[in-house]
């Protein structure tokens, strides 16, 4: 497929890695000839450089003959004007990066005007994400598949856990629980283990389940956390906004630190609720004196990554009992194990995984099941997705222990009529089924893409 | 350095070229079999070659401007080195540095021989030799990628470092696609060309054979009289009018292709190429109209040798060596030229001139008007600060090179003409000089040193300098 992405910067680049991948045609816009050179030797993609706005610009990167357009500059009107001009010139589907909520309601109004088929909130999504892992603090990371019906979470088994040296085939007899450990990383290793697998201390294992028996689970082994209560946010950005949006109607208390006067005034006319503390958070004993030790959370939320890193160590070292921290730019996975910090958030990242989620159920031929949802875990590695199955195809009705599943494919969990199934070998998918899947290898954008 | 990598990709350069080899011993069948033993032998001996230096993909397939820089004028070299298996085998020519300069000369699309009987050649040893102008005409390294991803998104480093030019444009955001779509305006024109020699009444097999030293703007001939051979004015014009269209940047031609006429014939370099082109004919022709008296041979002859030297290709059907001064003076202003960026031609490149040419007059002005202010524009962008750089240090390092190399070619005892034009023909991939290398003579007259030296600058002006002066550079094989 043909998509032209206008606006490289880390969204632009993060999701142009994503597509490229996937095999897709891709050509970029930006107005900066380095960033331009600089994709282009680093991905199999056309850079033109000029003003995506502009038609000209457009009819050089090919809009015309293009299936999608993804408008992803640093700002809001500059891409609902590309998609405009996108769509003018024939692109049938558009989609746009718009951050400012006051936008929102309008956009929906001309959406059919601009061809809009997406609008994408980087800072939103991340918001959500972040929200999530607050209300489960058990787990470094929780995603929610099948309308809350399953959840995947990773978890990170330490020296001292119960779990070390059980094997797997075990594991559901000892704690009484209906639980699936899909994916395993051992070191540099990620695999799908079988029965005979053994858990050791240092591995990081993703879990699906129904909600209730991932609390059962966490509760038995011990490690049950309570929800947050109180949440200490560091920076005032956007997604400090929308995060503190969600928490504050979940009834959580939030503080929020931004040295900003103006940003702090405009934080505390949007978020009445909120205690917003005007002043350098890295001033000495500034979040000392703030309670940082009394806060069930800590979440940093500035411009910089290596402060987030920072305050994220500090939080840890003050034994604030879950932390969250936004790295947006920095790409080395090793340095996060090494700081001890679990829960790492990235804006980017989540809004190329929501745009390729789009891709592919766009590409799909009509009448097969498409991707619902898509989201990549173990530091990118591995896709977790959603489907619903169709009636009629070669595969339902059949045990899943007779269907040739491809390499590095596992049915993660299946939801019958509400019902969540841990499935066996004997189990099989029936139409109507929702069901997750893992793929640790290959791009999967229809249930047909599972099997050989 | 990814040596690993590096290795990986000199044998797929080897498996190539033992694949592209299938053709001559095609050839050499269809013409009674003479010679198809050696390309059988050949074949082997380049596909084991390849096999000892690995056949499986190293896991880390990352690879930035160094490695490719590497990789390139690695495997420019043993592509000649095994191109030139063949020739040593077959005892077609006997000493090992001739068959080495005559494979260099062919991959690079020099076109200068040693060999003073070509007649005296199978026919298979003849096509191998015109078929490897065509391949090094448009790029191994295009071809490899058509048919498969080197490293995974880095290959536009490996392109850039074969495509000639001061900047590389994709067609297509694959590079694979953008390959295809080259190599399919490349092989049609190369057709059509072909077809029109052979209804122009030319032999089928010299059509063939012309067509393909014509697209990649090589030169060598496939008798001893050159084109003069067949007395043929029709192919004259034919293979004149076609050696100035493969001087053309292919991306020019996708357009056209595409249907983009306007943006196409819209091209600075491409109308001062043009124009170029037409004023030297003008002038050459009022030089040399006494020697011909006639005026419509005047006027092929004239187009003929400026379409031949400018486009870098070097076919003669006339001894320019006997023409007034002003004509050869003009012919070696047009060896330095060369013809448009991403065309199959060599030299300095119309685009390069054109911007040292802007740069030159811009500051020019400047020391007048310290204070003013303004940028260059060249195909109605602006040049940045490095693009203009670039080219004046790729000149720079170009003067350097030609000085040098002609210094100690004179040290051999050649006079000054003939040594410089030597190192120009062949630095800038033309083919024919001035005095004994002529259009009537021969390289065979130079030494063995000489011919070496003169291979290492034909791969380094068809790689543009950078990657083969790197291998020279020790900094560049150092471990930090």
């Amino acid at each position: 497929m043909k998509i032209v992405v206008i606006g490289a910067g880390k969204v632009g680049r993060a999701l142009t890695e994503q597509l490229v991948k996937e095999g897709h045609n891709i050509v970029v816009v930006d107005s900066n000839t380095d960033i331009i050179a600089g994709i282009e030797n680093s991905f199999d993609v056309m850079g033109v450089v000029g003003n995506g706005a502009s038609q000209s610009t457009q009819e050089e990167a090919g809009v015309q003959t293009s299936e999608l357009v993804i408008s992803v500059t640093s700002s809001d009107e500059v891409n609902i004007l590309c998609c405009f001009v996108a769509h003018q010139l024939g692109a049938p589907k558009t989609i746009a990066r718009v951050r400012n909520p006051e936008y929102r309601n309008q956009l929906e109004m001309m959406k059919d005007e601009l061809g809009l088929s997406m609008i994408v909130n980087p800072e939103r999504s991340a918001a959500l994400e972040a929200s999530r892992i607050l209300r489960f603090p058990s787990a470094n990371d929780i995603e929610s598949f099948c309308r809350g019906h399953v959840e995947l979470v990773e978890y990170h088994i330490g020296e001292d856990s119960p779990l070390c040296g059980l094997p797997l085939s075990l594991l559901q007899e000892t704690y009484k629980v209906k639980i699936l450990v899909c994916v395993v990383r051992r070191g540099e290793e990620i695999l799908i283990p079988n029965g005979d697998f053994v858990l050791r201390a240092g591995d990081k294992i993703n879990i699906t389940a129904s909600p209730e028996n991932i609390s059962l689970f966490f509760k038995a082994i011990g490690s049950l956390r309570q929800p947050v209560r109180s949440v200490m946010i560091v920076g005032g950005s956007m997604m400090t906004y929308h995060l503190a949006h969600i928490l504050l109607s979940m009834g959580i208390r939030v503080k929020i630190i931004e040295e900003r006067e103006d940003r702090c005034a405009e934080l505390a006319e949007d978020l009445p609720k909120a205690d917003i503390v005007c002043a350098d958070a890295t001033s000495k004993d500034l979040l000392v004196e703030e309670g940082i030790t009394d806060f069930d959370a800590f979440v940093a939320l500035t411009g910089f990554d290596e402060m987030n890193i920072i305050f994220g160590m500090y939080a840890k070292a003050k034994q604030v009992p879950k932390v969250v921290v936004k790295v947006n730019h920095i790409s080395f996975p090793e340095v996060f194990e090494s700081s001890g910090i679990q829960s790492i958030i990235t804006p980017k990242l989540i809004a190329a995984e929501r745009i390729s989620t789009y891709v592919r159920a766009m590409q799909n031929s009509a009448g097969h099941s498409t991707v619902q949802s898509m989201r990549r875990i173990v530091d990118n590695q591995v896709e977790a997705l959603e489907f619903v199955v169709h009636g009629g195809d070669r595969y339902s009705g059949t045990p899943l222990r007779d269907l040739p599943f491809r390499k590095g494919i596992l049915i993660a969990a299946i939801v019958r009529r509400g019902q969540t199934l841990i499935p066996g070998g004997s189990d099989s998918m029936e139409k109507g089924d929702s069901i997750v899947v893992i793929a640790t290898n290959g791009v999967i954008s229809e249930l047909d893409d599972i099997f050989r | 350095m990814n040596y690993k990598m590096i290795r990986y990709i000199l044998s797929v350069f080897l498996r190539a070229e033992a694949a592209l080899m299938l053709l001559p011993l095609f050839v050499s069948l269809v013409y009674g079999g003479e010679g198809a033993v050696w390309f059988l032998t050949s074949i082997a001996i380049t596909l084991a070659a390849s096999l000892l230096l690995g056949v499986k993909k190293p896991e880390n397939d990352t690879i930035f401007a160094k490695e490719s820089f590497v990789s390139v004028a690695l495997g420019w070299l043993l592509l000649s080195i095994f191109g030139a298996v063949p020739f040593y085998i077959s005892g077609s020519i006997p000493s090992v540095i001739d068959c080495f300069f005559e494979t260099v000369s062919g991959f690079t699309t020099t076109g200068a021989s040693i060999l003073t009987d070509v007649e005296a050649l199978s026919k298979g040893m003849l096509f191998w030799r015109e078929f490897t102008h065509w391949i090094g005409g448009m790029g191994i390294l295009v071809f490899i990628l058509m048919l498969t991803q080197l490293s995974e998104g880095h290959s536009l480093y490996l392109m850039r470092a074969e495509v000639p030019g001061p900047s590389v444009g994709k067609l297509t955001p694959k590079s694979s696609s953008t390959a295809v779509i080259l190599y399919s305006i490349y092989t049609g024109m190369t057709v059509l060309e072909a077809l029109l020699l052979i209804c122009g009444g030319m032999p089928v097999f010299d059509s063939v054979c012309y067509a393909l030293g014509t697209a990649g703007t090589g030169g060598f001939a496939v008798t001893n009289a050159g084109l003069a051979t067949y007395a043929n004015p029709y192919a004259e014009w034919v293979i004149g009018i076609f050696m100035v269209l493969f001087g053309v940047n292919f991306n020019l031609y996708y357009l056209m292709l595409v249907k983009k006429f306007k943006l196409a014939f819209a091209s600075e370099e491409l109308r001062t190429f043009l124009s170029i082109v037409v004023v030297s004919s003008i002038l050459m022709g009022i030089n040399i109209y006494p020697i011909y008296g006639n005026l419509w041979e005047t006027i092929r002859m004239a187009f003929f040798h400026v379409s031949t030297i400018i486009s870098t290709t070097g076919f003669t059907n006339a001894d320019f060596n006997l023409w007034p001064n002003f004509s050869k003076t003009l012919i070696i202003f047009l060896m330095i030229l060369g013809s448009c960026a991403g065309s199959t031609a060599g030299g300095l490149k119309i685009s390069r001139v054109i911007i040292m040419w802007k740069m030159a007059k811009r500051n020019i002005f400047q020391l007048l008007h310290p204070h003013s202010f303004g940028t260059i524009k060249f195909e109605g962008k602006a040049v940045d600060k490095d693009t203009g750089n670039g080219v004046a240090i790729y000149i720079s390092i170009f003067l350097f090179i030609l000085a040098g190399s002609t210094l100690l070619i004179a040290a051999e005892g050649f006079p000054f003409e003939t040594s410089f034009v030597a190192v120009l023909a062949c630095f800038n991939n033309v083919g024919p000089g001035l005095g004994i290398n002529g259009p009537t003579g021969n390289y065979a007259g130079f030494s063995g040193f000489t011919k070496l030296l003169l291979s290492m600058l034909m791969l380094t002006g068809r790689l543009e300098i950078y990657p083969v002066l790197m291998l020279f550079v020790p900094s560049f094989w150092k471990k930090r």
